[in-house]
């Protein structure tokens, strides 16, 4: 399965704004991606596209997470997520 | 014409079509099943759809918001068809719940697990809560709760208003704010004199009037009135007229015989404070910190507090800013300062009293506001919450001596602090009374609560008593040191005059109201003042004390306050 490693460089780390942004880009790229952080096993994932899931996995800035996604466009999605998380979403 | 009398709090006479504030949406009974003849998938498929809508509502309104409003209801909007909701819910649906009650669980799991990480998550535990029963509504096709959406303006009734509830009054589109519950010092009195909208509290009956009835509400009578006649039409013209003369402030507070009352604003941080010196503020007379710390789960540094200190400092330069330490607890919890469990918050470890509990926040807070005072202009006072007795007010005076502040004072609101001024007055240099807190402590009334609104009133003879008291042990003390009032009570202008006539040395209020207060200030002397000050401490009842003084002062009715 396609996975890509991406470091967290939102100030407030996946919280508010930036998980915001987050959830909804991972929920329109067509495929179902997975988040966790980085040493968690795979099948304790959670998704991508859910704000709430992302809340409780409770990323700060500077922590590595690993993102799955399966399918057709898998590793273009992944790859555009990747660049979200490495954007420093509160300073735009 | 059907009339429902309430409490009035907040000037203004005006007509309006009412907008009743949806019920809160009731629980869903527990184990409530699937309907008959609904199958587990029509039931996911219409939770769906409930959740689709609700998102897209949510997103709209996102559209028009601007700032942290914008980001809290895009984010709102994201948690409406959030799979960890949705797929929770949708479990609990093929086990043979229902729709309703299926969310309702998922979203009470969701909540709490949030609530149980702390911090920023357990913030956000609320609004899963809001989505939950935002979606329930939608299910069962009734109004969502919360403030309504229209595109014209109108009278807001509700049964009350939360806190919460601000953050999406667009005073715009809200002409006047109508409860059938609260008191004089409810959420709802303060919002709305904080924006200038004429308001009634405790006026039973009110949340039955149908949406669209055409109503005159006089928030200064305390009175509602449906399908208003000629007269009261004519009432509320003229109060349009005279509202614009009252929103000027010279900048001068006095008496007619130039007796100098300095009129001082109410402020929680640096815009409140520009606001208020452009609405001709002569200084700040109780600047809330708590409102820098709202909103965090650890606390803020020395240097970021002393930067919000400073920007309030900065918009009253070489006048004076009298910062009151952190009042947290109460109504205003802090993750890292209070006990959520007590379970008598009100008479718990709050204000002054975390500093039992947990030393070295007050210690930093002192010191970054003499931080803040060494780069700023302006003359700083520093009064702690919540003090009880003459040792509390000797501790911190050695507090902040040792933190190199000039001016100690106190906040007097509990009735022990009234009743020993002297002794409280020899540790510090000034006092001020708090008299939303006062009053709840003197008549033992929490201030939240509709059903004690008559007792929760600074116009309480009891109330005004301490007043007078806590005048008294200043002059006892000897060295002239001032004792202002900023609660609420500045703001009504006919008990500003009592206040004025109980030896009131300064008056803080909400800078809206600051214009109103002068302007009936100066048609008295001081001399009338004490008059009416004795007059209602005579009075047998607060209405009574009200009522009495409101007669003497016949500039009253003709400003309409």
């Amino acid at each position: 399965m396609p996975e890509r490693i991406a470091t967290i460089a939102s100030r407030s780390g996946l919280h508010a704004r930036p998980a915001a942004l987050f959830a909804e880009a991972a929920g329109d790229v067509g495929v179902e991606v997975t988040i966790a952080m980085q040493g968690e096993p795979a099948d304790e994932a959670l998704d991508a596209s859910s704000i709430l899931s992302l809340m409780t996995l409770g990323a700060a800035k500077g922590d590595v997470v690993v993102l799955r996604a399966e399918g057709d466009g898998a590793d273009a999605a992944l790859d555009s997520l990747v660049k979200l998380l490495e954007t420093d979403l509160d300073a735009e | 014409m059907q009339n429902f009398p309430g409490v009035g709090v907040s000037p203004g006479r005006i007509i309006g079509t009412v907008r009743q504030m949806p019920k809160p949406i009731s629980e869903p009974p527990a184990g409530e099943q699937l309907a008959p003849g609904v199958t587990p998938e029509d039931a996911t498929a219409a939770l769906k759809a409930a959740s689709q809508a609700v998102h897209d509502e949510l997103k709209a309104r996102a559209a028009h918001a601007t700032g942290d409003g914008k980001a809290v209801l895009e984010a709102t909007a994201l948690m409406a068809k959030d799979t960890m909701l949705i797929k929770g819910a949708a479990k609990l649906v093929a086990r043979g719940l229902s729709s309703e009650r299926a969310i309702w669980e998922s979203g009470s799991s969701v909540s709490e697990m949030l609530h149980n990480l702390g911090g920023y998550m357990a913030e956000r535990a609320t609004d899963v809560l809001d989505v939950r029963a935002r979606i329930v509504a939608e299910l069962r096709g009734v109004p969502a709760p919360g403030i309504p959406s229209s595109s014209t303006p109108f009278v807001l009734v509700a049964e009350d208003l939360a806190p919460a509830d601000t953050a999406t009054l667009d005073p715009n589109k809200v002409l006047a704010l109508v409860t059938a519950g609260g008191g004089p010092q409810s959420h709802t009195a303060i919002i709305a004199r904080s924006l200038g909208l004429p308001a009634v509290v405790a006026a039973i009956g009110v949340d039955e009037l149908p949406d669209g009835t055409e109503v005159y509400v006089d928030g200064a009578g305390g009175s509602i009135t449906a399908d208003p006649d000629d007269t009261l039409r004519a009432a509320a013209e003229a109060w349009a007229a005279t509202a614009s003369l009252l929103a000027e402030f010279s900048g001068t507070g006095t008496t007619a015989d130039g007796h100098l009352v300095p009129l001082l604003a109410n402020v929680g941080g640096g815009k409140d404070a520009e606001a208020a010196a452009k609405l001709g503020a002569q200084g700040v007379g109780l600047f809330r910190t708590e409102f820098c710390f709202l909103e965090r789960d650890s606390e803020p540094t020395v240097e970021e507090q002393a930067a919000a200190y400073k920007s309030v400092f900065d918009a009253f330069p070489g006048k004076k800013v009298v910062l009151r330490t952190l009042d947290a607890g109460a109504d205003k919890p802090l993750p890292f300062l209070t006990d959520s469990t007590e379970p008598n918050p009100a008479l718990g470890v709050r204000g002054y009293r975390t500093d039992f509990t947990t030393p070295g926040v007050l210690d930093r807070q002192l010191e970054a506001i003499a931080l803040a005072e060494k780069q700023s202009e302006a003359d700083v006072w520093v009064m702690a919450p919540m003090i009880s007795t003459a040792e509390e007010a000797a501790r911190f005076a050695s507090m902040c001596a040792d933190a190199g502040i000039r001016t100690p004072g106190v906040m007097v609101e509990v009735p022990s602090a009234a009743l020993t001024a002297e002794a409280i007055l020899r540790e510090v240099g000034f006092a001020s009374l708090g008299t939303n807190d006062l009053t709840q402590y003197a008549m033992a009334a929490d201030r939240q609560l509709g059903p004690l609104a008559n007792l929760n009133t600074p116009w309480q003879p009891a109330v005004l008593r301490l007043v007078g008291l806590t005048v008294e042990g200043s002059r006892a003390e000897g060295n002239n040191k001032p004792v202002g009032v900023c609660g609420e009570a500045a703001a009504d202008p006919a008990l500003a005059v009592v206040l004025t006539g109980l030896g009131v040395a300064t008056l803080s209020m909400t800078a809206r109201s600051l214009a109103a207060v002068a302007a009936v200030l100066k048609t008295v002397t001081l001399a009338e003042a004490q008059q009416l000050a004795k007059l209602a401490l005579s009075a047998p009842s607060a209405t009574e004390a009200r009522a009495w003084v409101r007669e003497k002062l016949p500039v009253l009715e003709e400003l309409g306050l």
